[in-house]
C-alpha cells in the first residue's frame, strides 16, 4: 500500500488531549491520556474490550465530558459540549453500528440534522454528493433506501455525511467489525484518500493486521491508560512482523502490581475421567444481528475449567445460549454425562445438571421488580416442595430463600426486597445460589465478573475455583484475559463464531491467546 | 402510564411499613377521584347544570334507591368478567384490547345457543352449555392475535383492536342474517324466556351472574398471586427474556393468556344475555370493555380493588343515565367523568414517582 508523506507542513495537531481522565462508578475509563491527532494521518487506536477506546470517542464526539485534563482544538482549550458542537468543530464520527434511518432514502438521511426551520435542499445536495464521492471514488445511490444498502455502503453514506458537513476529523469506531474482507480493503483505500485530502482519521480497532495495514500512527490503550505510541517515522521503519510482536507485548503484556491480578492457584489434577460435557460440531446460522456458530467442538472433564476467550460479540453469548437451550441450533450434538441433550428444552437441560449463569443479570437473569425469594426459584416454578399441585407454599419458599441468603452471604434487607434494588454483586450471588443448587454437573459462566467491584469479582472467582474443585465442569466465558489466565486449565479462543484455537494454560498461553484473539495464528 | 402501572402492580410491598404503603396507595387512588369530581363539577357549572344536583341524582339512583341498587349490582356481572379477563392479560403483559369483540361474540353465541339448548335439556344444563359455548367461541376468536403474537411477535394492541372491529361487525351479521328471530320485525335473536335465564338472587331482581362475576375476579386474583401458573404468567409479563432464560414456554403461555382472557370476556357476554338481556338486538354494543379497562388500571390489577372500582363504574353508569335524563346532560357525561379521573390519576402518578417517592 502506498504511504505518501502528507504530514509535511502541518505543524499543529487538530486536536490534542492533555491528561484527560474520565471516571465511571468503580472504573477509571481513561486515565491521564495524552493524544494528538494530526491532519493527514490515520491515527489508529488499538486496544482490547474495556481499554477505554469507546470512552475516548465519547469525549471527542461530545457525548461525554472529561473529569480532568483538557481537550485542545486547533491549540485552543475547548469544551466539546454536545455531538452537534463536535460536528460544528469539524469532528465527524461514524459509530460501530450504523446510525442511518433504515426507512429513509440515502438523500433524506444525508439531509437530516439541519435546523428544523430550513427547507431541505435536495438539488444542491446531489451536486455536492457527486463532487465529494467522485473525488473519493465511491458510488452512492441517493434514491436507495438505507435499509437496502450493504453494511459497507451504509458506512460510505455515513462517511459522506461527515464530509458534507466539512469534517476535518473523521472518527471510525470499529468500522471493520461488520465488514467483509473486501469491504475492509475498500475502507482502507478510502481512508488513504481522506488523509490525502488533509483530513485526520481516527481509526479504532482491535485487529492488529488492520492497524499495521492502514495506520500512520498508532496508540495502544490498555485499561484506560495509553501504554504506547508508535510515530509515523518509526512505524514505517519497522516490518510487519516486528510491529505485531510489539503490539502484542503492549496489549497483552503482564501488568505489574495490578490489584486485579488473578493469581493462578495450583489446581488439583483434573481426573482423566470421561468428559462431563462433550460438544460436537455445534452449528447455527448467523442472523443479521448476531454471529452464528460454526462447527464448535470441545470436551470438558469433571473438575476442569475451560476458558472461552475472544473479543466480545464473536459468538460467545450464542454458544452459551445454544448450550443452555435458549436458542436453536442447526446441527451438532451436546452430550452431558454421555446423554444427548441437544433436543431437550431449557428446563430439562437444567434438570440434567447443566447450569447457566448469564452475563445479563438484570436483562434476563432476574425479574427486577420481583422479590429476591421468587428470583431464587424462577427456574423451578411449579416444582415440589415449593409448589404443591401448582399452589405456592409460601413457608417452604421463605425457609429455602433465607437459607440461600445466609449460605451465599447475600446482602439484602429481606427476602422480599425486589431483586432489582440489590447491588450487582448481590444479584450475582442470587444467580449463583440459584444455579448451584443441588444437582449441578456443568456450570456455564458468561462474563461472571463483568461490572462487579473488586471484592465481588474476587469472591466470584473463588467460587468458580470451588465449583471446579468439587468435581463439576466449568465453562468460563470471559473477555478478561487476566481472569481466564488465572482460572482456566485450557483456553479456547472464539472468533467469528468458531473456535480458532485451544491452548493449554501454560507460561506461553498469554501470548498465544493474545495472538489468536487479534486474528493471528498462535 | 399503563406499562408503569403494571410494574407497580406486580411489585409486592415490603413487609416493613405495609400500613404506610397501603395508606399511600389509597391516597393515590381516592385523591384523583375527588379531584376529578371537582373538575367534572366545574364543567357541569360551565354548561349551566348544578353539579351537586347531578352527583345527588347519581348517588340516589345508583346507590340508594332499591331498584337502582339492584340494577347497579346486576350491571356489575358482565363488567366483573371483563375485569377478570383483563387482569389475566395485563398481568401477563398482554394488551388484550379486543375484549369488546370477544364479549359481543360470546353474547351472540349464548343468545343463539340458549333457546335451542333449553328445548333439548334441563334449564341448568342449557345455561351451562350456553356459557361454555360462548367461552369457547371467544377463545377461538382470540386465536388470530394469539398465534400472531406468540410466533411472530406481532403487536397484539393492534391486532386485538382490529379484531374488535371485525368481531362487532361479525356479531351484527350473525344477528341479522343467521340467528334472526323470525317472529319479530326488529332484527334480534330469539328471546330466552325469563324462566330459562340465570336465577335471580332471593327476592330481588339482581341476577346471580353477580356471584359468578365475583367468583371469576377473585379466582383470577388467587390464580395470579398464589399459583405456579400465575407466577409463570407474571414472569412472562414482567420480563419475557427472563422467562425464556428460565425455560418457560413463552409462546404456549401467550396463547393460554389470550384464551383465558378472551374466554372470560366471552363468558361476560353470556352472563349479560343469560342473566339480563335475554336476546341480542342488532347493533347492540354496550362497549363495557373500554370502560372497564381504566377501572382495572385504577385498581392496579388487584382483583379485590377491581371489584370496588367496577361497583363505582356501575353506580356512575346507572346513576349517570338517570341524572342525565333528569338534568338534560348528555348520557355520555359518565364517560367524560371517567376520562377526567384517568387523566388526573396519570398526572398524580407522574408527580408521585417524579417528586414524592424520591424521598424514600
Amino acid at each position: 500500500m502506498e504511504r505518501e508523506v502528507t504530514t509535511a507542513g502541518s505543524a499543529a495537531p487538530i486536536i490534542a488531549l492533555e491528561g484527560v481522565t474520565k471516571r465511571f462508578p468503580g472504573v477509571v475509563a481513561n486515565d491521564h491520556v495524552e493524544l494528538a491527532i494530526w491532519p493527514g494521518e490515520v491515527h489508529v487506536l488499538l486496544g482490547e474490550n474495556g481499554a477505554g477506546k469507546s470512552t475516548l470517542i465519547g469525549l471527542l464526539s461530545g457525548l461525554q465530558q472529561p473529569d480532568e485534563g483538557r481537550i485542545l482544538v486547533d491549540g485552543k482549550p475547548t469544551a466539546i459540549t454536545s455531538p452537534s458542537h463536535a460536528l460544528s468543530l469539524g469532528i465527524g464520527t461514524v459509530f460501530q453500528h450504523t446510525m442511518l434511518v433504515p426507512t429513509l432514502t440515502v438523500a433524506e438521511n444525508l439531509l437530516l440534522g439541519a435546523p428544523w426551520w430550513r427547507r431541505p435542499r435536495k438539488d444542491g445536495l446531489r451536486t455536492r454528493v457527486e463532487e465529494v464521492s467522485r473525488s473519493l471514488g465511491i458510488k452512492v445511490n441517493l434514491d436507495a433506501l438505507a435499509s437496502e444498502l450493504s453494511l459497507g455502503e451504509q458506512q460510505h453514506v455515513e462517511i459522506l455525511r461527515a464530509l458534507l458537513r466539512d469534517s476535518r476529523i473523521l472518527i471510525l469506531d470499529e468500522s471493520t467489525s461488520m465488514l467483509t474482507p473486501s469491504g475492509i480493503e475498500e475502507l482502507g483505500v478510502l481512508m488513504r484518500q481522506l488523509v490525502g485530502r488533509g483530513l485526520a482519521v481516527v481509526f479504532i480497532t482491535h485487529k492488529l493486521k488492520e492497524a499495521a495495514a492502514f495506520g500512520d500512527r498508532i496508540s495502544v490503550l490498555k485499561l484506560g491508560r495509553k501504554v504506547g505510541e508508535i510515530a509515523p517515522e518509526r512505524f514505517r521503519a519497522l516490518d510487519e512482523e516486528s510491529l505485531i510482536s510489539e503490539f502484542v507485548e503492549l496489549m497483552f503484556g503482564k501488568r505489574s502490581g495490578d490489584p486485579e491480578d488473578v493469581v493462578r492457584e495450583p489446581h488439583p489434577g483434573i481426573s482423566q475421567a470421561a468428559p462431563v460435557l462433550s460438544v460436537r460440531a455445534l452449528t447455527r446460522a448467523p442472523t443479521s444481528v448476531s454471529p452464528g456458530l460454526s462447527d464448535i467442538t470441545f470436551d470438558l472433564r469433571p473438575g476442569e475449567i475451560l476458558g472461552i476467550a475472544g473479543i466480545d460479540g464473536n459468538g460467545q453469548k450464542q454458544l452459551a445460549d445454544a448450550l443452555s437451550g435458549q436458542i436453536a441450533t442447526d446441527d451438532g450434538s451436546i452430550l452431558l454425562d454421555g446423554q444427548p441433550i441437544e433436543f431437550l428444552p431449557v428446563h430439562a437441560r437444567r434438570d440434567a445438571g447443566l447450569r447457566y449463569l448469564t452475563d445479563d443479570r438484570l436483562g434476563e437473569g432476574t425479574v427486577a421488580p420481583f422479590p429476591v425469594s421468587i428470583n431464587f426459584f424462577l427456574k423451578q416454578i411449579g416444582d415440589r416442595p415449593f409448589w404443591r399441585s401448582g399452589i405456592e407454599r409460601r413457608a417452604e419458599l421463605d425457609r429455602r430463600a433465607r437459607a440461600l441468603i445466609a449460605a451465599f452471604d447475600i446482602r439484602t434487607p429481606s427476602s422480599e426486597t425486589p431483586v432489582g434494588r440489590l447491588s450487582g454483586g448481590n444479584i450475582q450471588k442470587v444467580l449463583l445460589a440459584r444455579e448451584l443448587a443441588d444437582g449441578a454437573k456443568v456450570v456455564i459462566f458468561n462474563k461472571p465478573t463483568y461490572g462487579l467491584d473488586l471484592a465481588n469479582a474476587l469472591a466470584t472467582r473463588n467460587r468458580i475455583r470451588e465449583i471446579a474443585a468439587s468435581g463439576k465442569g466449568v465453562l468460563l466465558i470471559s473477555t478478561d484475559l487476566e481472569e481466564l489466565l488465572g482460572l482456566s486449565d485450557r483456553i479456547a479462543v472464539m472468533a467469528q463464531g468458531s473456535v480458532v484455537g485451544t491452548v493449554e494454560n501454560s507460561e506461553t498461553a498469554r501470548t498465544e491467546v493474545g495472538r489468536l484473539m487479534v486474528g493471528l495464528a498462535a | 402510564m399503563s406499562a408503569e402501572a403494571s410494574t407497580i402492580a406486580v411489585d409486592p410491598e415490603e413487609p416493613a411499613g405495609v400500613g404506610r404503603v397501603i395508606l399511600h396507595r389509597i391516597l393515590l387512588t381516592v385523591g384523583p377521584i375527588l379531584i376529578a369530581l371537582v373538575i367534572a363539577g366545574l364543567i357541569l357549572v360551565a354548561v349551566g347544570v348544578d353539579p351537586l344536583a347531578y352527583y345527588g341524582y347519581v348517588i340516589e339512583r345508583g346507590l340508594l334507591s332499591p331498584t337502582g341498587v339492584q340494577q347497579t349490582l346486576t350491571r356489575m356481572a358482565p363488567m366483573l368478567f371483563l375485569a377478570a379477563g383483563l387482569i389475566v392479560a395485563f398481568r401477563a403483559g398482554i394488551w388484550n384490547l379486543g375484549v369488546d369483540g370477544q364479549f359481543l361474540l360470546g353474547a351472540v353465541t349464548a343468545a343463539a345457543a340458549a333457546p335451542l339448548l333449553a328445548n333439548a335439556m334441563p334449564v341448568w344444563a342449557a345455561v351451562v352449555g350456553a356459557f361454555v359455548l360462548a367461552t369457547v367461541v371467544a377463545m377461538i376468536w382470540s386465536l388470530v392475535p394469539a398465534l400472531l403474537k406468540a410466533y411472530h411477535g406481532v403487536n397484539e394492541i393492534i391486532t386485538t383492536l382490529m379484531m374488535t372491529f371485525l368481531g362487532v361487525s361479525f356479531a351484527n351479521v350473525l344477528v341479522k342474517l343467521v340467528f334472526l328471530d323470525p317472529e319479530t320485525t326488529v332484527p334480534q335473536t330469539r328471546t330466552l324466556p325469563v324462566e330459562d335465564r340465570l336465577p335471580r338472587l332471593f327476592d330481588t331482581t339482581i341476577s346471580s351472574g353477580l356471584l359468578l362475576g365475583l367468583v371469576a375476579v377473585i379466582g383470577v386474583h388467587l390464580i395470579m398471586t398464589r399459583t405456579a401458573f400465575g407466577l409463570k404468567l407474571r414472569v412472562v409479563g414482567a420480563n419475557p427474556r427472563a422467562a425464556v432464560h428460565a425455560g418457560l414456554d413463552v409462546p404456549w403461555l401467550t396463547i393460554a393468556v389470550f384464551a383465558i382472557s378472551a374466554g372470560l370476556a366471552g363468558a361476560g357476554g353470556a352472563v349479560d344475555i343469560l342473566g339480563v338481556q335475554g336476546n341480542v338486538r342488532a347493533d347492540w354494543n354496550p362497549a363495557y370493555g373500554l370502560t372497564v379497562i381504566p377501572m382495572v388500571f385504577l385498581a392496579r390489577l388487584n382483583g379485590f380493588a377491581s371489584i370496588a372500582f367496577v361497583l363505582l363504574l356501575s353506580v356512575l353508569s346507572i346513576g349517570g343515565e338517570s341524572a342525565a335524563r333528569r338534568l338534560g346532560v348528555p348520557n355520555h357525561f359518565t364517560l367524560v367523568l371517567i376520562a377526567i379521573v384517568l387523566i388526573v390519576l396519570a398526572i398524580v402518578e407522574y408527580v408521585d414517582t417524579r417528586y414524592l417517592s424520591r424521598r424514600r
